[in-house]
């Protein structure tokens, strides 16, 4: 059955609260999750405060200057911090969404920060997303053509191309699914909001030749149908994309190609 | 140990779902004329006396929205709760056993229901 409580060892206790940063004026106060998987101990909420003055306007920016000032053992994926690369995908405030372009700002109160939810923890802000990139992959995100190769590339018409606006701008930083409750109960078998937009931007690709293997491949009750369009996939995602659009586009295609 | 692609991709794509998906948007659709249509009869023939009900119940057209309502509904609740069992119920004879009584269940209370109705139509 669904479970509602988390196990004994995953229930979050209180951490520690980090000194306030000397001469400060202007101070933020941050709550985040931290767990070490190499120790027994329960995840718990370490509180810091940040420099305002001395640190840039978004989360990521305290996580940051938090790993440099404060913790270096504070643990977080981040690359391009402009919202292009997907690593800095976390749980701020309630909402999955990119500490590089979330503002400190948007906040009432503490900025209350936590890795994705309902996904294992490597460590702190670390979820394993093993399973999310093997996903990704099952849906076989590649063009597929049977004609032989142009000399030069596959043409493909304006309107055409306009097409996958919306979908090809996805940067799989899981925020999506990892918001959907559907996902949450059944991310073995059901292939989730980003795995699905994806598959879709490949679907209404006009050059690609295997949507039917395409759509063969998604019919079945868990890997599409779990999705009954709750729509916190596009209510989170932090590019604006509406993947539970896509889906609902690739169950169409399931009812057209029967009638 | 297997790898993670081979542990997404499971026993493969079932191939099926679609017919389920259409049903439920059919059935919604003619629950929402034949709930409309139900609740009319109800509402006219509120205080009643039991003369009424069996004459009203009596006319073809009646009797016939009657039992359409009953299967439409039956088969939307059956297609609903199977949707909930599979979200939320992971042990697999559990799910098993439950995915039976849910279809044994819609069947006995459409079976029921469309025998009263036919029962008073047809006067027995």
């Amino acid at each position: 059955m669904v479970e509602l409580t988390l196990p004994k060892n995953s229930r979050v206790v209180e951490g520690k609260t980090w000194p306030k940063p000397e001469g400060a004026t202007n101070v933020e106060e941050l709550r985040v999750y931290r767990y070490d998987p190499d120790s027994d101990a329960n995840p718990r909420i370490d509180t810091y405060y940040v420099d305002r003055d001395d640190c840039g306007p978004m989360v990521l920016d305290a996580l940051i200057w938090i790993k440099n000032n404060v913790d270096p053992t504070l643990t977080f994926r981040r690359s391009c911090r402009e919202g292009i690369c997907g690593s800095c995908a976390m749980n701020i405030d309630g909402t999955n969404t990119l500490a590089c372009t979330c503002g400190m700002d948007e906040s009432k109160g503490a900025v209350k920060v936590y890795p994705l939810p309902h996904m294992a923890v490597v460590k702190d802000l670390v979820p394993d997303l093993t399973g999310f990139y093997a996903q990704h992959a099952s849906i076989e995100p590649w063009l597929k053509t049977e004609t032989p190769e142009p000399s030069a590339e596959w043409k493909q018409s304006r309107e055409d191309r306009e097409k996958l606006d919306g979908l090809y701008e996805c940067i799989l930083c899981a925020c999506c699914s990892a918001s959907c409750p559907s996902y949450w109960w059944n991310s073995d078998r059901y292939l989730g909001p980003a795995a699905l937009l994806q598959a879709y931007r490949w679907i209404d690709d006009s050059r690609d030749e295997a949507t039917g293997e395409r759509l063969d491949n998604l019919e079945d009750p868990f890997r599409l149908y779990r999705c009954h369009t709750i729509m916190n996939c596009a209510n989170t995602c932090p590019k604006g994309l509406n993947p539970a659009k896509a889906i609902a586009e690739i169950k169409k295609k399931m009812v057209t190609r029967q009638l | 140990m297997r790898t993670p692609l081979s542990r997404i991709r499971g026993l493969g794509a079932a191939h099926h779902g679609t017919e389920h998906f259409w049903q439920q948007r059919v059935t919604a659709a003619a629950n929402v004329l034949l709930l409309v249509v139900l609740i009319g009869i109800m509402v006219t023939l509120v205080g009643s006396t039991h003369a009424t009900v069996v004459a009203t119940l009596s006319k073809p057209l009646v009797a016939v929205l009657l039992v359409a309502a009953i299967i439409s509904v039956s088969i939307h609740m059956r297609l609903g709760m199977q949707i909930i069992i599979e979200d939320y119920v992971h042990t697999p004879f559990r799910k098993v056993v439950l995915l039976m009584l849910n279809t044994f269940f819609t069947w006995g209370v459409a079976l029921t229901c469309i025998y009263a109705v036919l029962k008073i139509s047809f006067g027995l």
